[in-house]
């Protein structure tokens, strides 16, 4: 645990230095601790999968490094070494990747997968738990059904490796979001990234406003988002102080709120915040909410208006997760441009496509080609190999997850997707994905194409979907 | 080359009458005519009144006309969206700029779009210039099975957005007709022979005391029933798509056009066999809904094998804004092509499904739709293949009249270039 909050906070880009809770032994006689922090442990194991190489193929990194007509290896469920060539153990798969790419897989930190699956029937929607607008105590993973089709389109279409599933945004403090592996299991916990760091949803701007004001209750303007997320937050700092103190000094230990704990664990600095946000202004009150009560926003999501603010979001390390060309469906995304993720590329911040959508996460690559050329349209040169970035390094770090997968370097999970093509073509698919070095996934081998329990025995079951 | 179209686009806005008169011949073009076939390499396109006048490699360009080069770029028709709601929403969620559904209203077929249409909407600026030239705007249905009655309209820089008012009639008849009509399917079909009989009636003359049609509904389902007007039927399961196509016997007139019908690939043969056109989903291949089990992106590729006339619309996928899309989704199609298992389409029959495909399936290829002689002319040149994600059209004519290519979006970006205030907040640049 000691090992794994360091390693979050230091992802986070946080000077979190461990608080006394976890770095001090209990004193004492019983321990003392804080309440369970992994009540609900991943089961995930990574399949089998053969020593690989693949040769003659094009490179992306996924940190912005590329190589023309190299080769790459993974074995035992990581990238083993690329370069130029590479020496293969005996044995190993060699795949000739001529007139293709290999990249990491593709990366969605904004995704409704499970919680609101496919079919979307009203017994199956379990995204919003908009019965009050703080429902911090909510988790996102005691929603999720694993069986969504979503997850097979994603992984074969979209060639997605790793996916936040996050509540939805009616709630100014939707609950926990969950990491998952896109690996089908039996449980949830079979799905989730081991040792992934949880993350808070919260939500600014109209839905929160809407949903409460509709009902004629608090929130029903944007100034009452705020009143009600600061008034959280200076509750939730009362809490932690109180559970940090009984770690110390003992006594009897502070009535348990399950909505407090999550908040206490992102004043931690333990548990990452992603914030649905829209609008420019917006950002910049949560910004500074953000200080007054002591933590850090990892990503706005929906940033459409993140190129008014790029500057204030390099400056404050944090990232924008965006879509290419999404707008005016509602008032606060009317003016989202279609050079959003390239204009804040180059303002120097960190810039993450994302998706939302069981339909756009089988297709984040094509979302990323389609700002890029935009962007290199008004002059931002962007090359090819950084703009992948969008969809692994940098969704990897504001995930807490950037030092295990999210990019081909070597000791990382190798997860890689293998692709007909230039992957930001629109002629371009996944050929094959592989996850923590198994192949889950061969455009080639209808054996290698999941079929969820839902989809088992139905019309189209097994069919290219 | 752009500052010089951007200027002539400037002019065209502020001049009081179209300059559609005009001779243009666009040569040098990597030109595709819309028509299922591949581009050619050298093509010239004419145009003179708001027509074509002649499209392909050997045409030359006549004297006197106003010649652009287009150096070997792409060169199409503009796109024409095969279901959309462009033009009658500015704000989906702003409910005073959405005039797509009329929950309150006592009318429902009757409801006619083409009022409600305002060229000025930024989707259509938008799209615009984004190559998409004419549109397909259907209403949306609340509280009976009929939406109403909806338009083929241009996207054009003008006031006049309507190329044909009352084009078709929009019905739901699956899970959303089932709603609308009370809670199944079996009062869809109640519904729909009550109110086409009393059309009928209407016609005739008659009007029974117990009629359950306003006047002006009975009246607008008359050219329905006549077979004057497609009736658009938004159908996903194949039964349901079944059970519209046998609507044919009851009533032999009706000139049928599915929508949607995302299983449509499992009865192929059946529809063939009626001569239905399709406008379907491009890439919807999730189980959505109970009605689309069968969902795959093969849909449209089995279809077109199948020799069924299959377009690509917009139909719940942000339809009052997103109908540039098409050309990501026809991409798509070709892309698929390559896995095993699945049916794509090759290029040229993917740009048709987004160009004639639709104007034929709403019975309007002779007037839109391709660059084919006498057809309008609705023209895009492009910088690069029209279905890649990196290419952009850098010119529109739409009835023969150059378009202004410059959005809200486009200025909106130039004043947030660099996003810090300089020596005046940004509200002063402009």
């Amino acid at each position: 645990m000691f090992n794994k909050t360091i390693a979050i906070a230091l992802a986070a880009g946080l000077a979190v230095a461990c608080t006394a809770a976890q770095g001090k032994p209990a004193s004492s006689d019983a321990p003392r601790s804080l309440p369970s922090e992994d009540p609900y442990p991943s089961t995930y194991h990574p399949y089998p999968g053969m020593p690989t190489l693949v040769t003659n193929v094009t490179i992306y990194d996924g940190e912005g490094g590329r190589i023309d007509n190299g080769q790459i290896l993974f074995a035992d469920g990581k990238v083993v070494a690329l370069g130029q060539t590479v020496e293969a153990p005996q044995g190993a798969t060699v795949i000739d990747g001529k007139g293709k790419w290999v990249t990491p897989g593709v990366i969605d930190i904004h995704s409704h997968l499970g919680d609101y699956p496919s079919p979307a029937v009203a017994a199956l929607s379990d995204g919003n738990e908009a019965t009050a607008p703080v429902t911090a105590q909510v988790w996102a993973e005691h929603s999720v059904w694993p069986q969504d089709p979503g997850f097979s389109r994603a992984l074969t279409n979209g060639g997605v490796t790793t996916l936040q599933i996050l509540p939805g945004s009616a709630n100014l403090f939707g609950g926990r979001s969950v990491i998952l592996k896109n690996v089908y299991a039996r449980t949830v916990q079979g799905m989730k990234f081991p040792g992934a760091p949880y993350g808070l949803k919260m939500a600014c701007g109209e839905n929160p406003k809407r949903v409460y004001g509709g009902r004629r209750q608090l929130p029903s303007t944007r100034m009452g988002n705020m009143a009600v997320d600061r008034q959280t937050w200076a509750k939730a700092a009362e809490y932690r102080r109180k559970w940090d103190k009984y770690v110390e000094n003992g006594g009897e230990p502070p009535a348990r709120d399950l909505a407090m704990d999550t908040l206490a664990e992102v004043l931690r600095g333990h548990i990452l915040v992603q914030n649905h946000c829209y609008r420019a202004d917006e950002m910049a009150n949560v910004i500074d909410m953000s200080k007054e009560f002591g933590y850090h926003v990892a990503a706005f999501h929906h940033a459409v208006e993140a190129y008014k603010i790029a500057d204030l979001l390099k400056e404050n390390g944090i990232c924008a997760a965006m879509w290419a060309d999404w707008w005016g469906f509602k008032m606060e995304s009317y003016d989202a441009i279609t050079e959003n993720i390239p204009l804040v590329q180059q303002a120097g911040a960190c810039a993450i496509v994302h998706s939302d959508d069981e339909n756009g996460i089988q297709r984040l690559n094509q979302e990323a080609a389609k700002a890029l050329a935009d962007g290199r349209r008004i002059g931002i040169d962007i090359p090819d190999e950084v703009a992948w970035t969008w969809l692994a390094i940098n969704p990897a770090r504001a995930m807490g997850i950037d030092d295990r997968t999210g990019s081909l370097k070597p000791g990382k999970m190798a997860d890689v997707v293998l692709w007909n093509g230039n992957p930001l073509s629109v002629y371009t698919r996944p050929e094959k994905v592989w996850i923590d070095g198994a192949l889950m996934y061969d455009a080639l081998d209808p054996k290698r194409r999941p079929v969820s329990d839902f989809e088992l025995g139905q019309p189209g079951e097994g069919d290219v979907k | 080359m752009k500052a010089v179209l951007l200027a002539a686009a400037s002019l065209i806005a502020a001049s009081a009458t179209p300059a559609a008169a005009e001779t243009v011949a666009i040569t040098n073009a990597k030109l595709v005519v819309g028509d299922g076939a591949g581009p050619v390499e050298g093509g010239t396109v004419v145009m003179t009144n708001g027509r074509i006048v002649a499209a392909g490699a050997g045409v030359a360009a006549p004297a006197g006309a106003r010649v652009i080069d287009a150096q070997g770029r792409w060169v199409t028709p503009g796109l024409v969206t095969g279901f959309s709601r462009l033009g009658i929403v500015e704000v989906d969620g702003v409910a005073q700029t959405n005039d797509a559904a009329a929950a309150r209203s006592p009318f429902n077929a009757a409801l006619d779009v083409s009022p409600a249409v305002n060229p000025r909407t930024s989707a259509v600026t938008l799209n615009r210039a984004e190559g998409v030239t004419r549109a397909v705007v259907a209403p949306a249905s609340e509280g009976s099975i009929f939406a109403g009655q909806g338009a083929i309209i241009d996207l054009g820089a003008d006031m006049d957005a309507v190329t044909r008012p009352r084009a078709f009639q929009f019905v739901e008849f699956g899970e959303d007709g089932a709603t609308q009509a009370g809670g199944s399917r079996p009062a869809i079909y109640a519904a729909f022979r009550n109110a086409l009989a009393e059309a009928r009636d209407y016609a005739a003359g008659h009007r029974n005391e117990d009629a359950m049609l306003t006047r002006l509904d009975a009246a607008a389902l008359v050219p329905v029933v006549n077979g004057q007007m497609p009736l658009l039927a938004h159908v996903e399961r194949a039964s349901d798509i079944l059970q519209a196509l046998s609507l044919k016997r009851e009533f032999p007139a009706l000139k049928l056009v599915l929508v949607g019908a995302t299983e449509a690939w499992t009865v192929a043969d059946r529809i063939k066999a009626a001569g239905v056109p399709v406008i379907a989903s491009a890439l919807a291949d999730l189980p959505a809904s109970f009605e689309s089990l069968a969902a795959t992106q093969s849909n449209i590729g089995r279809l077109e094998k199948a020799g069924v006339t299959v377009a690509i619309g917009m139909i719940n996928d942000n339809d009052a804004r997103q109908a540039r899309l098409v050309k990501q989704y026809a991409g798509n199609l070709v892309a698929l092509g390559k896995i095993p298992g699945a049916a794509g389409l090759d290029w040229g029959a993917a740009f048709a499904t987004i160009s004639s495909k639709p104007a034929e399936a709403m019975g309007l290829g002779g007037e839109i739709g391709s660059l084919r002689p006498g057809r309008r002319a609705d023209v895009v040149i492009w910088d690069g293949d029209p279905l890649e994600l990196s290419t952009a059209a850098t010119a529109v004519w739409i009835d023969g009249v150059e378009q202004p290519m410059r959005t809200r979006q486009d200025k909106l970006r130039d004043r947030y270039r660099t996003p810090a205030e300089g020596s005046l907040p940004k509200a002063y640049e402009r």
